[in-house]
């Protein structure tokens, strides 16, 4: 009887899970789903669910109208250069902080998040001005180094709450035993928080591919990324809600993919240190 | 003759190299819709004739207003060309940000302009983009809806015929509602409905003085007259439409009429995206019964020059090509008469295959009925029909417009929107030193 109540209750959790799991998907199903619809059944009232005439031509039109290999290559340079110069200077400064505290600690992690409430907008003109000056404007390069910046805090403080949880005594033994700092970060620390490293890069990859305000105010023909590849086909006159659906579509699979294969990874590091 | 001949071939060669080593990358900024679309699809012929070539950037519209805003604020220098509006280009050709293009080629024949959009793409006399669509607003109706509702559309009908004809029309049980009209907040999308409807009711934003008119009757008795007949016959919902709602709802055979962009007739009497494709009549946009001003406003979608490019003649040789006559025939003999990019020559009305286009005469009529220095009865210190050319009305107009749309949702009343239209105009005025 036992065994029965718990295997009901299990079904139920999973059914449960698997609502809400369908619940978040639902968005990025029914833009799937209409990215091979016809512009008239993209919009047609009632909705069409699965049952129209399937088409490939919205693809087609996208690929035809937009160079999608150049923006997907600025995006991987883009989301994958800023996450990496990201963990290059967070994994010292989160190993400082952890390790090293000072009675200031505290306040300068929270310091730094505080830099995350300011509106983005606050800060256009001067960065526009500082790019102008720089001549970064339209470049990968200078997209590497605000995304970078601006994902800073989060690497900084997901790397923190993750090295926190590695005894101290460890790197003391490492230390005993003749470790340098670089030693002792590279060769000790890096290898016990791979799945906070794995995953705090996983999710600053995923917020650096899906930044649409920088992306858009700083680039224009050359190192445009796919922000701006769905931008370019949405528009208050005119109907193209199914190319726009085809654009997203495109822009979202890379990540998609590389979500669905590092998910154990994804998991495993978001969950790293909840559970003692 | 051999001489000669080998003359002009070197000549040609020189040429040829010449043309070659000048050979510019344009970049240009547009918007995304289908006028621009087939633009960009007809690059090639462009740079054929010119060798230059053109990288685009295109974004929705109100991404881009931000983009090239503040890129030509700060002097990026990002872009060789920009897609600008009515708004946008007097205001940027008296701050110095444009080139004044008062030196197009005479084959170009900038006199062939229509009047009213040379004037609205222009400061002090001076042409500072060049029109490549233009565009008023006026009223799409069901022809079979109205024969049902035993009423025959007048060519100029006033809007106590319209909240009667579309009271008629409304057949709740069918899903049909009488009239559509925009109701979503923003200063271009539900901002410009509503003003050119008080407009219409012999309302301003501003008198001489430059001092916010929400507390007149005018824009109480319009706004209650809006509301009033939308929530008689208007949609569900209303408060969030725009055009691409109204649109869809039209070509689904949901709405009896639409008072909208004259742009959106090829659209909704294409078969192959309208339901109702066959059953469209126009009429220009309406009065109120004594008013002469109607519900027209004027649109352009221009191709400015920002200051400062280092490819002014190629961006020169740009726009005479995208604005010219010559272009409008490329776009005929390959997509049709009905897709040529409508409202910017007196010699596209001119011509007889376009004047077969079923929409193309109202759309004249409406554009030459809109008079954007004289946009209402009272005299007014603007320039501009359904907005004012300053640069403090597209942040004023956002914010007017999320009040009324308050309204059409029916979560305050008229009197309460129009109390805080007034303040919140008067302080934005005050604090621009108006």
């Amino acid at each position: 009887m036992a065994r029965a109540v718990t295997n009901n209750r299990k079904a139920l959790n999973t059914a449960i899970a698997w609502a809400i799991g369908l619940l978040i998907f639902f968005p990025i199903l029914w833009t799937i789903l209409t990215s091979f619809k016809t512009e008239a059944q993209a919009i047609s009232d009632p909705p069409v669910f699965l049952f129209f005439d399937w088409t490939l031509e919205n693809y087609a039109v996208v690929q035809e109208r937009s160079n999608y290999a150049r923006f997907l290559w600025n995006s991987i340079i883009i989301a994958g250069g800023s996450t990496i110069l990201g963990l290059i200077i967070a994994v010292p400064a989160a190993w400082s902080m952890a390790f090293v505290p000072s009675k200031r600690t505290k306040d300068i992690l929270l310091w730094m998040l505080s830099t995350k409430m300011l509106p983005a907008v606050g800060v256009l003109y001067p960065i526009y001005l500082l790019f102008i000056e720089l001549g970064l404007l339209d470049t990968r390069i200078g997209l590497v180094v605000v995304l970078m910046l601006i994902n800073l805090p989060i690497i900084v403080w997901m790397l923190y709450t993750y090295f926190k949880e590695i005894p101290g005594e460890i790197l003391e033994a490492a230390r005993m035993d003749g470790a340098s700092l670089k030693d002792e970060i590279l060769y000790v620390l890096t290898p016990m928080a791979v799945p906070g490293i794995a995953s705090t890069l996983l999710l600053n990859f995923i917020l650096a591919w899906n930044e649409a305000f920088w992306t858009l105010n700083l680039t224009a023909a050359q190192a445009a990324p796919l922000t701006a590849f769905i931008a370019s086909y949405s528009s208050p006159e005119g109907l193209f809600y199914a190319k726009l659906s085809a654009a997203s579509t495109m822009a979202i699979a890379p990540i998609l993919i590389m979500g669905w294969f590092s998910q154990k990874q994804l998991v495993r590091g978001l969950t790293f240190g909840a559970v003692k | 003759m051999k001489l000669t001949v080998n003359a002009l071939l070197g000549a040609t060669a020189l040429c040829t190299a010449f043309s070659a080593a000048n050979a510019e990358t344009l970049t240009i900024a547009t918007v995304n819709n289908g006028d621009m679309i087939r633009m960009q699809g007809l690059t090639d012929d462009f740079t054929a004739k010119t060798g230059h070539t053109v990288e685009w950037v295109t974004l929705e519209e109100n991404v881009l207003r931000q983009r090239v805003t503040t890129d030509i604020s700060t002097k990026g220098g990002q872009f060789d060309l920009m897609t600008i509006g009515m708004y946008e280009t007097p205001i940027w050709g008296a701050n110095g940000w444009l080139v004044p293009l008062n030196d197009l080629s005479a084959e170009y024949n900038v006199d062939d302009l229509l009047p009213a959009m040379r004037n609205g793409l222009s400061h002090d006399g001076t042409l500072y983009a060049a029109p490549f669509y233009g565009e008023s607003s006026m009223i799409m109706y069901r022809t079979d809806l109205m024969e049902k509702a035993g009423l025959e559309m007048p060519k100029a009908p006033t809007w106590q015929f319209i909240r009667e004809a579309a009271a008629a029309m409304t057949d709740r049980a069918a899903d049909i509602n009488g009239i559509c009209l925009r109701g979503k907040a923003g200063w271009g999308e539900g901002g410009a409905i509503i003003t050119v409807t008080a407009n219409s009711f012999g309302a301003r934003w501003f008198d001489e003085e430059w001092n916010a008119q929400f507390d007149q009757p005018e824009w109480k008795e319009a706004l209650t007259f809006f509301s009033g007949m939308m929530g008689e016959s208007g949609p569900a919902g209303y408060a969030t439409n725009g055009f691409n709602e109204n649109l869809s709802l039209f070509q689904q055979g949901k709405c009896g009429m639409w008072i909208d962009a004259t742009v959106a007739a090829s659209f909704v009497t294409n078969p192959n995206d309208s339901t109702v494709a066959d059953k469209v009549g126009f009429a220009l946009a309406p009065n109120s019964e004594g008013v002469e001003k109607r519900a027209n406003w004027l649109w352009a979608w221009a191709l400015g020059i920002p200051a400062g490019t280092q490819k002014e003649a190629a961006a020169k040789q740009f726009i005479e090509w995208a604005t010219s006559t010559s272009y409008i025939e490329l776009v005929a003999a390959k997509e049709g008469w009905a897709n040529v990019p409508p409202g910017a020559r007196t010699s596209l009305y001119e011509n007889p295959n376009y004047q077969a286009v079923p929409f193309a005469q109202m759309t004249l009529d409406s554009i030459l009925a809109a008079d954007p220095n004289n946009p209402t009865v009272k005299p007014v210190p603007y320039v501009g029909i359904q907005f004012a050319a300053i640069p403090e009305f597209a942040g004023i107009a956002t914010e007017v417009s999320q009040e009324f749309s308050a309204v059409y949702a029916g979560q305050q009343t008229v009197d309460e929107a129009l109390a805080k239209a007034q303040a919140l105009t008067t302080d934005a005025m005050e604090a621009a030193g108006y």
